[in-house]
């Protein structure tokens, strides 16, 4: 860092961000030198709710991770209950979660193509996009009953069936949102100002992307060619047709084109099982003490691979849920894309990973490398803290302190 | 006297002027949503949130040069105010003319850029003197264009006032024509001026917030966007004066028509530009303004010189 460095703080609050999180950067001019990423202004607790809580109110709970991906959360949460308690879901409950998976994978990714839209200064896309998006939307309320946080799942199969007159819906506004889509891809690879935009911005090679451990569409578009439901089929995708996108471009505009096709093959998907969904029970019934016991489910999220590990004891609540969420596999790889290039290029760069920062949130304690020392506080220290910066701008709370006895002093 | 004072300050002066602004900025807003597919702001929106803003705190950055930081927002008003006088609206005169009143007006469409880097300067934020920064290196690549683009017709016209430029233009109409192009450079370097997309560059929301402003509240930001909507009105005026110098023997009535029609025609062009493109890097604004732009602009004038040469033979 010489003389002429300056620093720039993007976020906790800042427009390019939808959530609070704390990017700093180190700027050269107009170049970005390094960047350091602080997580934690958005930590929640849901990990150490789960606990405390039953597995069927832990449901809604974990659905609440993510507000976008609340369906692949609940899902992958479920998935490891429904192992340890060894139930076996009923093929039409699997075929209904596909379906909303698969709905709510193209709304996400129409939220994101709007978003990046928004990023680079194309408010019309964001305009569009989103406004195409409300059709998927509605197809969602319709067979949910929300249009976020379904709440489909149970233990042990779905809650709503779907009825024939659902299915002409959803295929008519599939065919609205493919005509739509094909309409984007045609944008996205012909429009000069967002080829010049997002080629060659945010580049992750391959390599890079195997060791920073990137997940989903970040890295199907660096060539890795990974996706857990062709790798390791969950739900009904063993039923499914459907073609892994890859894209060698390995910048943000890959990305961008990685997710529009995914939304192609999405309409594949949802087609496939609209035609093909079985007869029979929406659920089983599952016992309120789940066995004791441990397992790990993985489940490809619109945003890349969550996973989530529950460990049951044999009552009603976990002994321990651990959720790792996309973002926190991609997060790391953003300070790498973002090294030497342009201050305009963070949001799109940001972005193009499709961040969720409130499911990537964890609690973190910074310990100075130097002295050792653990920059924690306990509420008695915070207390005194806040009296005492008080004081220095001249308003005296320690009488008040004295009267209301507070802990700790 | 009274009747000057009338000019500058009701009609077409200061009232007309902010009134115009706030319509057309209404007109940018409303045209940019239906684009958009959008409902867009009812009529008053411009009107009420420039109240909004007078109504509001003034706040001064504790660090901020609170003389400069104050002033700017005047200079800017009033540069674009005074620049319009110069400008012939629905007559081949302007309200006060002079051989040379087309430099005057360009050099008082630059003060307001300057008052964005001034003010965001001397506001001491990361994020405004960013946008300060780059609002002047922005000024550096759009203003040779614009001026080039000026001047071929100025040239052809054989004269650098702007009265007698539409006096010219109204006796030789096919001429027009050859100045197309030099109408779209025009158009291109205006959309850099206002700091629309693809050149919001200055002010990107996503990166630096709102650059220069990003300090500004109250009744000063009421100022800076208010000069900003009469730059609009008056970096039209110019555009049609100087490109579309038809209609100004028709009377006042349907001249005065006529000249809302073209400023608004001006402003339809730079909202439709700013719905189809995404905003540009400062590196790639730079490299297309220099490399493209700029060179199309001298052939422009080489090509009128030839025109000019052709003519008077």
């Amino acid at each position: 860092m010489d003389r002429y460095d300056f620093k720039i703080p993007i976020g906790p609050q800042h427009p390019a961000l939808k959530e609070p999180e704390s990017f700093l950067l180190t700027m050269h001019g107009e170049k970005i030198s390094s960047m350091t990423v602080r997580l934690g202004y958005n930590h929640r607790g849901i990990e150490k709710a789960c606990e405390l809580q039953t597995y069927i109110q832990d449901m809604y709970l974990i659905e609440r991770v993510c507000g976008i991906c609340s369906h692949s959360h609940a899902t992958c949460f479920i998935q490891a209950v429904e192992e340890i308690a060894g139930l076996q879901v009923p093929k039409r409950a699997l075929y209904i979660r596909t379906l909303v998976a698969e709905l709510e994978r193209v709304h996400s990714h129409l939220l994101w193509l709007g978003v990046a839209g928004h990023e680079i200064g194309f408010d019309t896309l964001l305009m569009y996009s989103w406004r195409d998006r409300e059709v998927v939307m509605d197809i969602l309320a319709m067979l949910t009953g929300n249009r976020v946080n379904y709440s489909v799942n149970t233990i042990g199969g779905v809650r709503r069936d779907i009825t024939a007159e659902h299915i002409p819906q959803i295929l008519k506004a599939i065919d609205t949102l493919e005509e739509r889509t094909k309409y984007y891809i045609q944008i996205a690879t012909e429009e000069t100002t967002i080829i010049k935009r997002l080629s060659g911005v945010g580049m992750l090679s391959y390599d890079d992307g195997v060791h920073l451990g990137a997940v989903g569409p970040t890295a199907r578009a660096s060539g890795i060619d990974r996706d857990v439901r062709r790798d390791d089929p969950y739900a009904s995708y063993e039923d499914v047709k459907f073609a892994v996108i890859t894209d060698k471009h390995c910048d943000v505009y890959g990305r961008a084109v990685v997710r529009v096709l995914e939304l192609m093959e999405s309409y594949k998907i949802i087609r496939q099982i609209l035609a093909n969904l079985p007869d029979g029970p929406i659920a089983v019934k599952a016992p309120r003490k789940i066995p004791a016991g441990e397992a790990l489910s993985r489940y490809e999220a619109p945003r890349g691979e969550d996973v989530h590990y529950v460990k049951a004891n044999g009552t009603d609540k976990p002994e321990r849920v651990k959720v790792r969420a996309p973002t926190l596999a991609n997060v790391q790889v953003v300070a790498h894309m973002l090294k030497d290039r342009y201050l305009a290029d963070m949001p799109i760069v940001i972005a193009a990973i499709d961040p969720c920062f409130s499911c990537t949130d964890r609690l973190i304690s910074v310990t100075d490398a130097g002295k050792g020392t653990k920059n924690t506080m306990t509420w008695p220290q915070l207390h005194s803290y806040s009296i005492e910066w008080h004081r220095k701008s001249g308003i005296d709370f320690s009488e008040l302190n004295k009267k209301f006895k507070v802990p700790g002093n | 006297m009274i009747n000057v004072f009338f000019n500058i300050l009701i009609f077409p002066g200061l009232i007309f002027l902010s009134i115009f602004g706030l319509g057309a900025e209404y007109f940018d807003r409303k045209l940019c949503a239906k684009l958009q597919n959008r409902v867009g702001p009812p009529w008053f929106q411009p009107l009420a949130d420039f109240i909004k803003l007078l109504a509001k705190e003034n706040v001064i950055p504790n660090q901020a040069d609170p003389t400069v930081f104050t002033l700017m927002p005047v200079l800017a008003f009033t540069a674009t105010l005074t620049a319009f006088f110069y400008i012939p609206l629905w007559q081949t005169k302007a309200l006060s003319s002079f051989n040379g009143d087309l430099i005057v007006v360009l050099y008082l469409l630059t003060i307001p850029t300057l008052t964005f880097f001034l003010g965001g300067w001397y506001a001491r934020s990361v994020f405004s003197m960013i946008g300060a920064a780059r609002s002047i290196i922005q000024l550096f690549a759009y203003e040779i264009p614009l001026f080039l683009a000026i001047l071929a017709p100025a040239m052809m016209a054989g004269t650098l006032s702007l009265s007698e430029m539409t006096v010219f233009y109204g006796s030789h109409p096919w001429l027009v024509l050859l100045n197309l192009v030099d109408f779209v450079i025009a158009l291109v370097a205006l959309l850099g001026k206002l700091e629309k997309t693809p050149f919001d560059i200055p002010e990107a929301e996503t990166e630096i917030v709102a650059g220069c402003l990003t300090e500004y509240s109250g009744r000063l930001l009421a100022f800076f966007r208010i000069a900003i909507d009469m730059e609009m009105v008056v970096g039209s005026s110019l555009l049609a004066a100087v490109f579309l110098p038809f209609g100004f023997n028709f009377g006042f009535a349907i001249g005065f028509i006529l000249y809302l029609v073209k400023v608004l025609f001006v402003v339809a062009l730079l909202s439709l530009a700013r719905t189809i493109v995404a905003r540009l890097r400062i590196d790639q604004m730079i490299n297309f303004c220099w490399k493209i732009v700029a060179p199309a602009a001298f052939l422009m004038l080489v090509v009128d010189l030839v025109v000019k040469g052709l003519i008077s033979r």
